[in-house]
This record gives C-alpha cells, sequence and structure tokens, in this order.
C-alpha cells in the first residue's frame, strides 16, 4: 500500500498554484493521473520518484520515503520512471542501456524477448524509431524489478497502431510482474482499456477520484452515445442550420434548429450525443 | 639549407609541448567538478564564479602576469611560504609557467565542458539516478562518454592555447633557455635579434601543428556527430 499526503508550492507560468494530495493506493492497482497540463501531475510524479522535494509525507509497504525529518534518496527508491522523451543512454547500446540498471541478464534477455526487442539489442538508441525507444525506456524500468512503476505519459508522442501494441505490453508487464503502476495520460481509451482507477487533478487538487468507466462516460439520461468536441463554425443551410464540430481528430456535421443556434457560440466546447436517430448538442 | 635545419633548436618546442600537456591535465582534474556544478547549479553565485571563470579571456595578459608576479614572487606570503618550505619558485621557473598557464587557459577549459554538461537531456541523468547509480557514476558512465566531443574541445583547445600563450610566460617566466624559453617567446626574441630565417622555421613549424591539431579535432567531431546522430 501506497500513502502519500503532499503539498508543495508550485510557481507556474501565470499564477501560483499548491499541490496538495492526498492519496492511499493499493498494490497491484493501475492508476491514471489525468488532468489539464499544468494541473501538477508530471511533478506529483516526481515527487514520488524523488526527484522533487516537498512537504508531507509517503510510505510505501511501510517504508517511509519522505517525511518531515527524512527524505530517501531517489537512488533508494527503487522505482521504474518512463519518461515522455524516452531519456535512453544514448552512449550504449538498447542491451546495455538495461544492464547499466542491473546486471541481470536473464531479466533483459526475458524483457527484449518480450518486447520483441532481442534483433535489436546492439543498436544504439538514436538508430531507432519512437515506439522502439519507447519500449526500450519501458524494459529499462522493468529492470530494477521495481515495486512502483511511474509512466510520465508514455505513448504520447507515438501514432496510433503503435499505440495500442505498447499499451498491451505495458499492461503485460504490469500484470506480469505485479507492480503498482502510476500512469499520466489524457487518452481516454488509453486510460479505459489499462487503468482500474482514475485520478483526476485540477490546480494541484484531486476533483475526480473513481473507476474508468464512471469517470470518462460522459452519457447521461437516455443518451446512447455522447461525444466531446469543439464548435468550429454554424451554417445556415435553407431553413436548417448546420453545426460543424470537431471530434478528436474528425470533423462532423449535426443539424440543428434555430432554436439551438442562439444558445450557441463559436468556440465552446459541446457534447453531441444521440437519443434515437436525430444527434442533440448540449452545452 | 640543410645547415639551417640541423641547427634549429627544438628545445623551446619541447618546452611548449610539456607545458601545454601539464596544464591541460591539471585544468583538466580542477575544470571537471567545477564545470559540472555550473552546469547544475541554479545558485545565485553561479553567475558570479561564471564572470570570474571567463575573466582571463577578457584582462590583458600583462594583467594577469602582473598580479601573478606581485601575489606568487618571492616577497610575497604565498610565493615566500612555497620556497621556503619547499623550495620551490614560483615564478622565472617551469613551475612558476604551471601555475600561471592554469590561470591563464582556465576558461578555455571550464566552458566547453560546461556548456557539454548543460546540453546533456537532464531527463537522462535522473534516469541514471533513477535506476541507483552515485552522481559520481552517473559522470562518468553517462555524461562524460555524451559529450565526447565537448571533451576533446575543452582538452586540445586548452593546449593549443596554452601553447600559444605569449604574454603571461614572458611576464612570469622570463626567457631561461630549457626552464621558461618556449616556443612563442623564443620567436619573439628571434625577430628582436633580427633572425628572420629562424623565426620563419619557427613560425612555420607552429602555424603547422596548430593547424593539424585543429583539422584532428574537426575530424573528430564530425565522426562523432556521425555516430550519435543528432543528438550531440
Amino acid at each position: 500500500m501506497i500513502q502519500i499526503d503532499i503539498n508543495k508550492n508550485l510557481h507556474g507560468v501565470d499564477k501560483n498554484m499548491n499541490l496538495d494530495i492526498n492519496l492511499t493506493i493499493n498494490q497491484g492497482d493501475f492508476i491514471a493521473l489525468s488532468g489539464v497540463s499544468g494541473s501538477g501531475k508530471t511533478t506529483l510524479l516526481r515527487i514520488l520518484a524523488g526527484l522533487e522535494d516537498a512537504k508531507g509525507t509517503i510510505k510505501v509497504h511501510n517504508n517511509i520515503w519522505l517525511d518531515s525529518n527524512k527524505k530517501l534518496p531517489v537512488q533508494k527508491r527503487e522505482i521504474g520512471f518512463v519518461f515522455q522523451d524516452y531519456a535512453l543512454f544514448e552512449n550504449m547500446s538498447v542491451e546495455q542501456n538495461l544492464l547499466f540498471v542491473n546486471k541481470n541478464q536473464k531479466l533483459a534477455d526475458e524483457l527484449l524477448e518480450l518486447t520483441q526487442l532481442t534483433q535489436l539489442k546492439n543498436r544504439l538508441p538514436n538508430r531507432l524509431s519512437g515506439g522502439q525507444k519507447q519500449r526500450v525506456s519501458l524494459c529499462r524500468a522493468m529492470m530494477s524489478q521495481p515495486k512502483l512503476l511511474l509512466l510520465d505519459e508514455p505513448l504520447s508522442a507515438l501514432d496510433l497502431s503503435m499505440r495500442n501494441k505498447l499499451q498491451k505490453e505495458i499492461l503485460a508487464l504490469h500484470k506480469k510482474f505485479d507492480i503498482t503502476t502510476i500512469m499520466v495520460s489524457h487518452d481516454p481509451s488509453e486510460i479505459y482499456k489499462l487503468a482500474s482507477r482514475v485520478i483526476v487533478l485540477q490546480n494541484g487538487k484531486i476533483t475526480d477520484d473513481g473507476l474508468p468507466k464512471d469517470i470518462l462516460l460522459k452519457t447521461n439520461g437516455s443518451a446512447k452515445f455522447s461525444f466531446e468536441g469543439e464548435l468550429l463554425d454554424i451554417k445556415k443551410v435553407d431553413v436548417i442550420y448546420i453545426a460543424i464540430i470537431s471530434i478528436a481528430q474528425q470533423i462532423v456535421e449535426v443539424v440543428i434548429s434555430q432554436d439551438e443556434v442562439q444558445n450557441l457560440q463559436i468556440g465552446q466546447n459541446v457534447r453531441v450525443g444521440t437519443k434515437a436517430f436525430t444527434p442533440t448538442l448540449t452545452i | 639549407m640543410i645547415d639551417i635545419l640541423s641547427n634549429i633548436d627544438f628545445a623551446p618546442f619541447i618546452l611548449s609541448f610539456k607545458l601545454a600537456a601539464l596544464t591541460s591535465f591539471i585544468l583538466f582534474l580542477i575544470s571537471l567538478p567545477l564545470a559540472w556544478y555550473l552546469s547544475q547549479t541554479s545558485s545565485k553565485i553561479k553567475p558570479f564564479l561564471e564572470a570570474i571563470t571567463a575573466l582571463p579571456i577578457v584582462l590583458p595578459p600583462s594583467v594577469l602576469g602582473f598580479y601573478i608576479l606581485v601575489v606568487l614572487g618571492s616577497n610575497s606570503p604565498i610565493g615566500g611560504f612555497f620556497e621556503q618550505l619547499f623550495d620551490i619558485k614560483l615564478v622565472f621557473s617551469f613551475t612558476g609557467l604551471v601555475v600561471a598557464s592554469c590561470f591563464y587557459s582556465l576558461p578555455f577549459m571550464v566552458q566547453p565542458l560546461q556548456s557539454g554538461f548543460e546540453s546533456i537531456n537532464k531527463n537522462m541523468l535522473e534516469a541514471s539516478y533513477i535506476a541507483g547509480k552515485s552522481k559520481f557514476e552517473t559522470i562518468l558512465k553517462v555524461a562524460l562518454p555524451n559529450i565526447k566531443p565537448s571533451l576533446l574541445t575543452a582538452i586540445v583547445v586548452t593546449f593549443a592555447h596554452t601553447i600559444g600563450e605569449f604574454g603571461v610566460v614572458l611576464m612570469v617566466g622570463g626567457s631561461i633557455p630549457d626552464e621558461t624559453k618556449v616556443a612563442s617567446v623564443a620567436i619573439y626574441e628571434m625577430v628582436e635579434i633580427m633572425d628572420y630565417s629562424m623565426a620563419h622555421i619557427y613560425s612555420g613549424i607552429m602555424v603547422a601543428i596548430s593547424f593539424f591539431v585543429l583539422l584532428a579535432v574537426y575530424i573528430f567531431n564530425a565522426k562523432q556527430n556521425k555516430k550519435f546522430g543528432k543528438f550531440i
């Protein structure tokens, strides 16, 4: 069990913010940390890793990592950390990157096999693609056989198919080695597939905490489906109005009535849902 | 011609190289921790340290030479202390030249190392700490191997700059044959006594050596860039 009760003043770009987190995480949980950028997700991860200072206490499996008179150095925390930009050791081959953490050749071979990197083990990082680098980074994080794996938006720089593939690998590693994982992610489908619990941060505070399906599924009432998007334009065509909305990477058109038009402003975030056949737009 | 060539006294060159090699070695050991500290700290004293380190670039060598004479001369407390206790003369001696060169060439060692360390992705160093490695091991196995071009630049430029020294060595060392009469001083003396043919030969040798040393550095750096891609 991991108990976190920390406090830190952050100096943001436009305002100062107080990161105030009180959280208990069970062994084996897969936590997704979500929230807009600047809400304190990465800082929380870095405090857990010991890369940044904070006030308060962190207790992991009854070992004290942080309290008022002690801060366990980052070297002694035995965690795995995957950086958004991979941060591989550029001077070492794939295999050397793994063995630098821990001289366990058997574990290195096993991890490389599991992530299909065996053939690339002698390459230098700058000869790898983004997805391959991220796999190496993941394997390297696993080399210390961590109890706690911290992932800072590990897949955000990758394309969709690579992301799907790596999501499976992350989940496989999480289960195989029975670790507790905390992952920063913005991608609802990723969170849904991987996480057993979602924590949403806003301005340094936890605003939502629960099961992925409770927090991510936004349909309400009798709506059959519901998407969030940005209203880009409203066009008048004869007697009807057409709203053009950007949802994820797609642009859709929805027919709306004149009454609806009056309540809408271009640039607003709207929710597109449907009950029977005609999609409805609500703010 | 053969007569002239066989008459060349190589002692000043050997002295120059000895001085440059020793200075580079000592400065490398001193500058490594200093450059690492400067690259990692955000302390308020950083600008002061940086300004002091860069001073020798700006100051006329005569100013530096003058202060070294004042501080390290036999009549000064420091100079007197070394002379009485260890029988080491810190001015008008080879030891004095080494000390003076270390001051004079300090920025040429510290600055490339510092900018090399600063160019390293901080996450890469943090990844090493997370892997349980100490700062020392991280510097040795992660930081230094990733700044090879900076390392080479720092060492070679320091070496070359020390060979090219003139003002400071003249003031602090004078021109004692086999002791402080380095190549640059020897050329100056030849010009003064209007021995232009010898001055030509000496100067030509200096130009050739300097050019090939710099060429080697640039070739090495180009190869490293190819090997490690955009990272360095």
